[in-house]
């Protein structure tokens, strides 16, 4: 029997915390996320069995929280879940015992680099990684955009708070990415 | 000489802050400005007139203009990795202990021995290079092109590495305001107070364009003190952004402005972390162009002296740097807006000697003085002549709006006589308006009404309200007589400074039919070069119009591009170079490897292990024999987390695959897997792998590495578009799982001490997939065999992928396991002849790679039909075949191609050639795969492989593809 360890995608047992000028950028190594999509035509099943287990499907562009389910939409009909790891290691199996047939779910926990960025405000730093007008769009906003040739989500919590999901294999190199644009920013 | 320039204090102090005292060097002498100085104005102020060497004659030229658009002054910037060629001194600002050079000349800006070629002028007019150096052909490449490109020039580049940092952003507004003197500022201003998100950019280090180097007054200000107020205000408004140093280069497409951001420029070296440059992509939803207008000369001979300059630039050293650029000056103009030099230059107390109105019937006909000017030349109405000492000059021949941005969507600007110039067009950028001197209002008062009319236009085309009152300021006409070049004698009349091109040069262009203004471009090079013609261009046509009998606008403008200035090449690259020049991806057994100091390959993006090197081995083909042996022998473990893995969901998901592949998927059972061969619509291979049915409804595909991303993007594109109405669902899950491939005799046996399940080989049997687990975490099994051997893959979540190698090589440390590379991989498959990139070429079909049976011909499916065109199945196409040498010691090399013995290495006897080859530690010789046509014929014959280039010829055997284990017991035991 085997008792595996776990890296986190910065490569070390613990998450991250870096520190550059006022930006905390903070790994999270304690969501688990899968992929809901509507099978075709069961949009309604899929809506119906989503309340009764409390995910939200929020609006394209969107993230909407929960508990114990957090959503955002990333394609029509499609969503990512992110849920506490703790609890939902398990997630891709969680779900398809909630929605049964009416969604394909799929396991994309370590599929992602899950970063917190944090600074009073985030803008001058995400305008040099990315093409998201950041002041102009609502908290709850939430988007795929490119970082340094990385594809991302970005969500937005607040003008001082950013969810990064990024390709977990690139997570150094979009930690690099980020300190680079901070130390221009700041 | 310190400063000996300046005009004193009390009497116009300028914007610079005397204050401070800034040291710089120019070609290697000391110097003293002050805060606020460009290089120009400072070097100026101590009565350097001086700054280069012309293009093609090397003429002694100084700065003509006193921003961007100057065509002289252009000097080598800084030292080491950090010189910078071709800077106009004009807009490079002062900072203490800058280092500039001049260039083009040797040895010395003074005397320059190239100057010979100004003493050769009438053999090099224009054409003379293509009429001259034609025979003998051969000559060009070798001997004439090195030697004149040596004799011409400017800059050199520095052999260095750059050290400094770019970046590239991008911004967001509703309004992008480009330029901001009178115009652009209260365009912005009253968008600005509208509530509109405002970008304001001014390529200048202080905003206010042609308000600082005036001094007439503005709302009962001066000129610069109403700007300021105005940029202070703007700074107060949070929805403003302004942005000086900040050249916008160009109009590109739906509202977007590149522009190039000089945050450290005016610093010695930039503060730690920051950038040197910024290039920002600007979204604007509008945009206005309030660029102003550069002043254009007056060609007439020998106008090229340093000392001869712009009148409106000889004001703006007066009035914003404090700088007399002579103690005796005269003016030259055929408007009223030259006559306002001489009015501020009286006013500063420099000695203004003569005003030569050619609207009274006046003209400046010639000019002396070798490195800078001496005296004038005055021709009366009356035709009579006279000389006046000087040592500046003004010149004005009027303003040219700056439309070069309008135009980069090839928009023509129109002529106006009114002002004796091109003007905007109507079928510029969507959503871009024109305001101030660039849309042709040459006063105050117009560039105040049009930057505010636009602005109101353009916040209210956004559904804002956006009311505005004008300043009062001068609202002078223009009274403009145009006067292009001064008709006297037979000497040189310059018309673009930068490219050595006379008024003369345009006759001869004109003489030998190149009156086009595209022809006229390059016959005489007119307009071309860092300043792309901004002071020249104009006249250059008003000659040709001239000289054709055809008007200005009938002769028509050159096309405008970007970028408006010219961009570092570092700007452009932004972070993408050296290391940074795109992001890695690690795999999950990185970590593990780096600490055996294993060797690294570039996959795509990808650092694959490469091999894995140990005690005593000194160079790479032990270690990968090593690899191979172990493996065969025993057990060896291989990252294969960057195969691409795509899950496939939905009631039709089989339907789907069966599509997708040329091969049936949609009958195979849950818990198996299956190779599948993808083809593209032209029936050529695609890409390869395994797919695995873990449901009813779900599947997991494994594509090649390097097709990972092409291939998800390919069935997107079949989903959505091809059969929109399937019940499919796709979701890329490579970075998902850590994957790891155990090959070798002991494989499961290996295997079966970390997993919890029953893997033998009645319950997990060859091709078999599912659901495992390993010490109770989820994980997926695969039976699978890329090397021939007995063989599984076995993905975890990727998070515990690098316990799960060292536990792994922990629990079966009694079967020896090795971890190989890519390399030993590919000795491998080519053993067992399996197809990878070299012969997944993507002009390979299945039939060509010996799978002709796998593309199913009872359902359809993309490609299949296209594969069975008459050509691709021909009977003496290329088959895949296996290579070995007669001689076991003999060489090959992949590319080689086949030949019959004894035919000539002829395109005609060409039988098809080496893909891939390795070292076979089993076979004890190289092997290789190959295309040979009609190959499956020619098993067990002998050819030749030839490399011209390499200069091989060995002889080979054709053999099976399948050259190790060809019955496959080793892979099902």
């Amino acid at each position: 029997m085997a008792n595996l360890h776990a890296l986190t995608a910065l490569g070390a047992r613990e998450a991250a915390v870096i520190t550059v000028g006022p930006l905390t950028i903070t790994e999270r190594f304690d969501v688990a996320l899968a992929s809901v999509a509507a099978r075709r035509g069961r949009m309604a099943d899929l809506a119906k069995a989503a309340k009764a287990a409390g995910l939200p499907l929020p609006d394209p562009a969107r993230w909407q929280g929960g508990t114990p389910y957090s959503a955002f939409w990333t394609v029509p009909e499609m969503w990512l879940v992110e849920a506490p790891f703790a609890s939902h290691e398990l997630i891709e199996g969680m779900l398809k015992a909630a929605l049964d047939d009416a969604a394909s779910v799929t396991e994309q926990t370590d599929a992602w680099v899950a970063l917190d960025l944090a600074a009073p405000d985030l803008a001058p730093l995400l305008e040099r990684l990315c093409n998201v007008d950041f002041r102009a769009v609502a908290d709850g906003y939430a988007t795929r955009t490119m970082i340094e040739h990385l594809g991302c989500y970005l969500i937005k919590h607040g003008a001082g708070a950013v969810r990064l999901y990024g390709p977990r294999s690139s997570a150094k190199s979009l930690v690099h990415a980020i300190e680079l644009a901070a130390h221009s920013a700041w | 000489m310190s400063q000996s320039h300046r005009i004193d204090a009390k009497v116009g102090g300028g914007q610079i802050d005397r204050t401070k005292t800034l040291g710089f060097t120019f070609d290697g002498v000391g110097y003293q400005g002050h805060p606020g100085d460009t290089l120009a104005s400072a070097l100026l102020a101590n009565g350097v007139r001086l700054m280069g060497r012309s293009f093609k004659y090397h003429r002694p030229r100084g700065p003509i203009s006193s921003g961007s658009e100057e065509p002289n002054a252009l000097v080598e910037l800084r030292t080491g990795g950090r010189q910078e060629p071709n800077t106009r001194a004009t807009v490079a600002e002062l900072f203490d202990g800058l280092e500039a050079k001049s260039q083009n000349r040797w040895p010395s800006l003074r005397f320059d021995a190239m100057g010979i070629n100004d003493k050769l002028s009438p053999f090099f007019a224009a054409g003379f290079y293509y009429k001259t150096f034609m025979w003998p052909k051969a000559f060009w490449e070798k001997l004439y092109e090195p030697i004149i490109r040596r004799a011409a020039g400017l800059g050199s580049v520095t052999r260095e590495e750059d050290p400094d940092e770019y970046e590239k952003g991008f911004l967001h507004c509703d309004l992008l305001v480009i330029g901001a003197g009178p115009a652009g500022l209260i365009a912005a201003l009253t968008a600005g107070r509208a509530g509109a998100r405002v970008v304001l950019a001014d390529e200048d280090f202080r905003m206010g364009g042609r308000l600082n180097a005036e001094t007439f007054a503005v709302g009962g200000k001066s000129g610069a003190d109403w700007a300021a107020g105005v940029v202070a205000e703007l700074a107060s408004l949070p929805n403003v952004r302004l942005m000086v140093r900040t050249t916008v280069i160009g109009a590109f497409d739906h509202g977007i402005y590149g522009a190039v951001e000089r945050v450290s420029d005016h610093l010695a070296v930039p503060i730690a972390g920051k950038p040197r440059q910024v290039l920002w992509r600007i979204y604007s939803k509008r945009a206005i162009l309030a660029a102003g207008a550069i002043e254009r000369p007056i060609a007439f001979e020998n106008n090229d002296r340093p000392g001869i300059m712009m009148a409106g630039a000889l004001r703006a050293y007066a009035n914003r740097w404090g700088v007399k650029a002579g103690e005796r000056v005269a003016v030259f103009t055929n408007n009223d807006d030259g006559l306002r030099t001489a009015a501020d230059l009286k006013a500063k107390g420099v000695d203004v000697v003569a005003v030569v109105d050619s609207r009274q019937g006046e003209e400046v006909i010639d000019t002396k003085g070798k490195l800078g000017l001496t005296q004038i030349t005055i021709r009366d109405k009356a035709g009579r002549t006279r000389t006046v000492g000087v040592d500046a000059l003004g010149v004005s021949g009027g303003w040219n709006p700056n439309v070069n941005v309008h135009s980069h969507h090839r928009s023509r600007p129109v002529w106006n006589d009114e002002i004796a110039a091109f003007v905007p067009g109507a079928d510029g950028p969507a959503g871009l308006l024109v305001a101030g001197a660039a849309a042709g209002g040459l006063s105050t008062h117009a560039a105040l009404k049009s930057g505010a009319e636009a602005a109101r236009a353009a916040v209210e085309a956004l559904g804002k309200q956006a009311p505005y009152s004008l300043p009062v300021a001068e609202d002078a006409p223009t009274k403009v007589s145009p006067l292009w070049f001064v008709h006297h004698g037979k000497g040189r009349a310059w018309i673009d400074q930068q490219n050595d091109v006379t008024v003369k040069d345009v006759k001869l262009a004109k003489q030998e039919n190149f009156t086009s203004v595209e022809h006229l471009k390059r016959y005489t090079t007119l307009g071309m070069a860092t300043d792309q013609g901004k002071t020249g261009n104009v006249i250059g046509l008003a000659v040709m119009a001239e000289l054709t009998g055809r008007s200005i606008p009938e002769t028509g403008t050159t096309i405008y591009r970007p970028p408006y200035t010219p961009v570092a090449m570092g700007t452009l690259a932004g972070r993408s170079r050296g290391k940074e020049f795109k992001p890695f991806r690690l795999t999950p057994s990185h970590q593990w490897a780096s600490e055996q100091g294993a060797f690294f390959v570039e996959v795509g993006m990808w650092m694959r292990t490469q091999w894995v090197p140990k005690a005593g081995e000194t160079e790479w083909r032990q270690s990968v024999d090593r690899e191979v042996l172990a493996t065969r022998k025993s057990v060896g473990i291989c990252d294969v987390t960057t195969l691409g893995k795509i899950d496939i969901q939905g009631t039709d998901a089989g339907a789907f695959l069966d599509k997708v592949y040329a091969n049936t998927f949609s009958t195979l059972a849950v818990g198996k897997c299956r190779y599948g061969l993808m083809l593209r619509e032209d029936g050529m291979v695609f890409d390869d792998g395994t797919t695995a049915r873990m449901g009813q409804n779900e599947y997991v595909m494994t594509t090649t590495t390097a097709n990972a991303v092409t291939v998800f993007r390919h069935l997107e594109f079949c989903r959505q578009c091809l059969w929109p109405d399937m019940d499919v669902q796709l979701i890329s899950t490579t970075e998902a799982w850590a994957q790891f491939s155990v090959a070798g005799p002991n494989a499961r046996k290996l295997l079966e001490k970390v997993v919890d399940q029953d893997i033998s080989d009645a319950a997990f049997p060859y091709m078999g997939a599912g659901n495992i687990t390993v010490g109770g975490l989820r994980a997926r099994l695969f039976r699978i065999s890329f090397s021939g051997e007995l063989a599984y893959e076995i993905a975890v979540p990727t998070r515990y992928g690098d316990a799960l190698l060292r536990e792994m090589l922990a629990k079966g440390a009694e079967f020896d396991p090795v971890v190989y590379g890519t390399e030993a991989l590919g000795v491998m498959r080519i053993e067992k002849g399996h197809v990878a990139g070299g012969e997944l070429n993507g002009q390979s079909t299945a039939l060509n790679m010996g799978l002709g049976k796998m593309v199913s011909k009872k359902k359809d499916s993309i490609g299949m039909v296209l594969s069975q065109r008459e050509g691709m199945v021909e009977e003496n196409g290329y088959r895949l075949v296996g290579v070995k040498p007669v001689d076991p010691k003999a060489k090959l090399v992949a590319g080689s191609h086949f030949l019959e013995k004894g035919a000539a290495p002829v395109a005609a006897n060409d039988g098809g050639w080496l893909t891939s080859k390795v070292y076979s530690p089993h076979l004890g010789c190289e092997i290789a795969l190959g295309y040979l046509k009609g190959g499956d014929k020619k098993i067990g014959t002998r050819m030749r492989a030839v490399n011209l280039v390499g200069g091989l010829d060995t002889e080979v055997e054709i053999i099976s593809q399948h050259m190790f284990d060809p019955e496959g017991e080793r892979l099902r035991g």
